[in-house]
């Protein structure tokens, strides 16, 4: 009916979202072609989640257009509420209902009739392995289980836009890796997706193009590659034993790079892009804290990591993770910085 | 090509708004016999209502009622209506934690008429006070509460008390989403429903009010409603009593159509706010 494959699925044209004083979206364009998974990702407050209420007519834009599946959010805002499919922050599931009640609450409110949504609801509850808890209430699920049956409500009226926003927020790591064999399925049955998250491990491995946004606007823009050899070459990782030392440290070793680094006097670690001259500038490093009687808990150089390119293009380190995932993958401290920003709605 | 599929759609429009309401009137329902909590203290307080006020105040009051009119015939008609009042506040809490839990989002994103969640909720609501309503009837009778009038009366009676139920559902929707949280929403409501309520003729004569507060009271739609059950539960009793109690109620007719007026009147005023909030939401 409309949009042909070849047009884009979601197109947005710098589009503006002010709550108050607070410039939540200041001009963003943004093109997803279909079949594809754009990442949008951004530290809190960057404009994430207002950019998908935008998107899924849930909230009126103040300047710029948007389309989603050739539609008009704002002038079509009912057609395009037909092919698109949302899940939120919070698993948005009714507790007091069953797994099955849920998706067949949403396949009444599609207008389907009441058997198709049930065999429906029960295809999707078998599909996300949750047949065996279909009539209990979703207040005795788990949290991942209730991310996969809201994924599911997402999915009743088979959307031809789907909008993941933080999809994995608050997961377990186990919960987390399934949850994402869950959306590639997806994406491999050609479902266009835009997915907003705040682990740049997440972007790199489920979109075909990462859209870096901060403060409202879009920083950088390609595929996670591109966007790693913005950094260029490796980058050289320390963590200094003696963290009162990780001042002193850095005074030692942060100018052998071509452009600075980062520290963290918290923890210790010091993380600098090195080029392609890794091994001399390692050599170097562990020669001058040596020197200096400075003891290393670890040293070594590493591929960059989408983190590095946030640094490198921001200033300050993506914010990585809520409460209760610390431990995980030693990204915690992360998480410290920045916390003093601004924050409109995310 | 658009044109085509608004003219398909136009004929199932209305059958898809009224599925809707159902869908989640029903859900609505559903989950309130899930949460056990709130079902046996919804069925619980107003029992309690009823036996508190009736032994508490009965002996106090029976001085100064005309003999042919026991304390709980008059005070029921203003335990109904507070009743359904306080109960009627269960939709901002829902609301609200519809809200908190993301699922307004939900409901928002999905090509459902846009009336549904407001309408679905008020609807559910408003069965619950019905519910209320006729349990506390139950137990009414049980302590000797009686209809004087005819069977007409009483359902008039009993419509109007669900009516001011309906028309308070949505004044708590419009808290609901204003203030968004189930505790904000909770004190907010007990503060403005406290004073209707208690300003008016449901447990003590106006005419024993401070001289000042009086005109208040007598204009309190809520003096209205109850004075229109009183009438419609106790008839002649009420009108041709001489008793400082029923001395200032207007006569049936009056009272129908202001206590109509009120009801009508608030009813556009909140479910236009409420409405009008849930776009914005």
């Amino acid at each position: 009916m409309t949009g042909s494959m070849s047009e884009p699925a979601i197109v947005v044209e710098g589009l503006v979202k002010r709550y108050g004083k607070v410039v939540a979206l200041d001009g963003i364009d943004l093109q997803v072609p279909p079949a594809t998974v754009l990442g949008l990702l951004g530290p809190n407050g960057a404009g994430k989640t207002t950019a998908v209420r935008i998107l899924t007519t849930l909230l009126g834009p103040d300047a710029g257009k948007a389309t989603v599946a050739g539609f008009d959010v704002v002038r079509q805002a009912e057609e395009l509420r037909h092919v698109i499919g949302l899940a939120g922050q919070n698993a948005a599931v009714d507790e007091n209902l069953t797994g099955l009640e849920n998706l067949e609450m949403v396949g009444r409110l599609y207008h389907v009739p009441a058997p198709e949504a049930r065999r429906r609801g029960e295809e999707l509850l078998e599909r996300f392995e949750l047949t065996a808890a279909a009539h209990r209430t979703a207040k005795t699920y788990s949290g991942g289980m209730r991310r996969r049956l809201d994924l599911g409500a997402s999915l009743v009226g088979s959307p031809q836009v789907l909008f993941l926003d933080e999809p994995t927020t608050g997961l377990d790591p186990r919960s987390r890796l399934e949850m994402w064999d869950i959306i590639r399925e997806l994406v491999k049955e050609g479902t266009t997706l835009l997915l907003t998250t705040q682990y740049l491990e997440e972007a790199d491995r489920l979109a075909d193009k990462i859209a870096v946004i901060d403060l409202g606007k879009v920083i950088a823009e390609g595929t996670s590659d591109e966007l790693k050899a913005r950094v260029g070459g490796e980058v050289l990782a320390l963590s200094v034993a003696d963290r009162e030392r990780a001042a002193e440290a850095a005074g030692e070793v942060l100018g052998l790079g071509p452009g600075g680094g980062n520290v963290d006097n918290k923890t210790g670690e010091i993380q600098i892009p090195v080029g392609s001259d890794g091994t001399a500038i390692l050599t170097e490093a562990v020669r001058r804290l040596d020197a200096q009687g400075i003891r290393l808990a670890d040293i070594g150089l590493r591929r960059p990591t989408l983190d590095d390119v946030f640094l490198s293009l921001t200033g300050h380190a993506a914010e990585g993770g809520t409460e209760g995932e610390a431990s995980e993958d030693g990204d915690s401290p992360k998480k410290k910085r920045k916390r003093d920003r601004e924050k409109a709605r995310t | 090509m658009s044109a085509i599929t608004e003219t398909l759609r136009e004929p199932g429009r209305l059958a898809n708004t009224v599925s809707d309401w159902w869908v989640l009137t029903k859900r609505n329902l559903v989950t309130y016999l899930r949460k056990p909590d709130l079902l046996v203290f919804s069925t619980i307080q107003p029992v309690m209502f009823v036996l508190l006020f009736v032994f508490v105040f009965g002996g106090a009051f029976e001085r100064i009622l005309p003999a042919n009119v026991s304390y709980v015939d008059f005070l029921m008609p203003g335990i109904f209506v507070q009743t359904a009042i306080f109960a009627a506040t269960q939709t901002g809490v829902g609301l609200a934690d519809d809200l908190q839990k993301g699922l307004i989002d939900r409901f928002r994103s999905l090509p459902m008429a846009r009336s549904a969640v407001l309408a679905g909720r008020t609807a559910a609501d408003t069965v619950s006070v019905a519910f209320q309503t006729v349990l506390m009837l139950i137990v009414a009778y049980a302590v000797g509460y009686r209809l004087h009038e005819g069977g007409l009366e009483a359902l008039l009676a009993f419509a109007l008390i669900i009516a001011v139920g309906y028309v308070v559902t949505w004044i708590a929707a419009f808290a609901g989403l204003a203030l968004k949280t189930i505790e904000a929403v909770q004190a907010a409501l007990f503060t403005i429903v406290f004073p209707f309520v208690f300003v008016s003729s449901a447990f003590v004569p106006v005419a024993t009010f401070e001289p000042w507060l009086q005109p208040i009271a007598r204009n309190n739609p809520v003096t209205i409603w109850v004075n229109t059950v009183r009438v419609l539960t106790l008839g002649d009793r009420v009108t041709e009593s001489k008793s400082l109690l029923f001395a200032d109620i207007p006569a049936l007719g009056n009272l129908l159509w202001t206590s109509t007026l009120w009801l009508v009147g608030i009813l556009v005023v909140a479910s236009f706010l409420g409405v009008r909030k849930y776009r914005q939401t």
